[in-house]
C-alpha cells in the first residue's frame, strides 16, 4: 500500500479523533479520516482546538493513527507557536490541507 | 412483611432491621435483637425472607479506597444518546469496571449519567475519548469532576427518614459502658 493511501484512509470508529472542548466533555464532533479531520478543523471552536493542541492530542493522533510523522511535526511546531483563537484555526487548517493536497497528488492515477 | 398477590409490603420492624444492616451488615441476628428490642429468632426470620424474596440482594463491603493507598478521581458523566441506540450504550458502559453506576433519565434529550472512578483527569479522559465517545449512538458528554462527597446513603434509610435507630445504638453503647 503506497504511503500517501494509508495516511488518506478512512480509519476505525475506535481510532478515530473525538474532538472535546474540555477533560470529558464530548462536544459530539470526530473525525475518521485526514479529510474529515481538516472539514472538523473549520467547524469546531477554537476552545476545542486549543485543548487538543494544548495537550498534544492532534499530532498524536496524526503520528499514531493515520501514521503520518511529518505531519504530526508541522503540528507539533504550530503548537511551539503559543497560538489561539482564530489565528490557530487558520494556521492549523492551512498546514492540514497543504499536507492534504500534497498527499492527494501522491496518489496513484485510477486508470 | 405480608404478601399479597405477589407485591411485598415491608413492616416498620422490616425497614428497622434493613436500616440497622446498611448501617452495619455485619452484626449478628442478637445484636440487632437487642438493638431493636426484639428476639433475635425474629430478626432470623425476617432476615431470612427479605433475602428470599430478593428485598436483600447481597451483602458488599464498602473500601475506603484512600485509607488502602489507592488515589483516583469520582466524576458524573451525562451522555446524550439516540434514543434507539440508548439502551446499548447503558449496557456497553455497565460492563466497564470503572463505571459503578448507570442510570438513563427522562428529559429532552435522552441522557444516560453514569458514575466513573479514574487515577486521574488524564486517566479520566483517555477512557472517555477511548472507550465511550466512540460507542455507537453517542452524540455529547458532560463530565462534572466530583471534588467532595457530602453524602452517600442505601435508599432503605434514605426513604425513612424517621427511623432512626442511631440514637438506640448510642443508648446501648452507654448501657455497656454503665456495666
Amino acid at each position: 500500500m503506497e504511503p500517501a493511501s494509508r495516511i488518506l484512509r478512512k480509519v476505525l470508529r475506535e481510532e478515530a479523533f473525538y474532538f472535546f472542548s474540555s477533560i470529558g466533555n464530548y462536544i459530539g464532533q470526530n473525525a475518521a479520516s485526514l479529510e474529515e479531520f481538516l472539514e472538523k478543523i473549520k467547524e469546531v471552536n477554537s476552545r476545542s482546538l486549543e485543548f487538543h493542541l494544548y495537550r498534544g492530542d492532534f499530532e498524536k493522533w496524526v503520528d499514531e493513527v493515520l501514521g503520518d510523522a511529518w505531519l504530526a511535526e508541522r503540528i507539533k511546531v504550530l503548537r511551539s507557536q503559543k497560538l489561539a483563537g482564530d489565528q490557530l484555526k487558520d494556521q492549523l487548517h492551512l498546514t492540514l490541507l497543504k499536507r492534504y493536497n500534497e498527499l492527494k497528488k501522491d496518489l496513484p492515477q485510477s486508470v | 412483611m405480608k404478601i399479597k398477590r405477589q407485591a411485598i409490603s415491608l413492616d416498620d420492624l422490616d425497614w428497622k432491621i434493613l436500616q440497622a444492616l446498611q448501617e452495619n451488615a455485619k452484626q449478628t441476628y442478637s445484636e440487632t435483637g437487642r438493638l431493636l428490642n426484639v428476639a433475635h429468632s425474629t430478626i432470623y426470620e425476617r432476615i431470612k425472607k427479605m433475602e428470599e424474596h430478593g428485598i436483600i440482594k447481597k451483602y458488599t463491603t464498602v473500601v475506603n479506597l484512600e485509607r488502602a493507598g489507592m488515589k483516583y478521581i469520582t466524576a458524573v458523566m451525562s451522555i446524550i444518546t439516540n434514543p434507539k441506540e440508548s439502551e446499548e450504550v447503558a449496557e456497553k458502559l455497565s460492563a466497564f469496571n470503572n463505571v459503578l453506576e448507570v442510570y438513563t433519565s427522562l428529559s429532552e434529550e435522552l441522557l444516560i449519567i453514569a458514575k466513573v472512578v479514574a487515577e486521574d483527569q488524564s486517566d479520566l479522559h483517555s477512557f472517555i475519548a477511548h472507550s465511550v465517545a466512540p460507542l455507537p449512538g453517542v452524540l455529547r458528554i458532560r463530565t462534572s469532576i466530583v471534588t467532595k462527597k457530602h453524602k452517600e446513603e442505601g435508599l432503605a434509610v434514605g426513604l425513612n427518614p424517621s427511623l432512626s435507630i442511631k440514637s438506640r445504638r448510642r443508648q446501648i453503647a452507654r448501657e455497656g459502658q454503665g456495666t
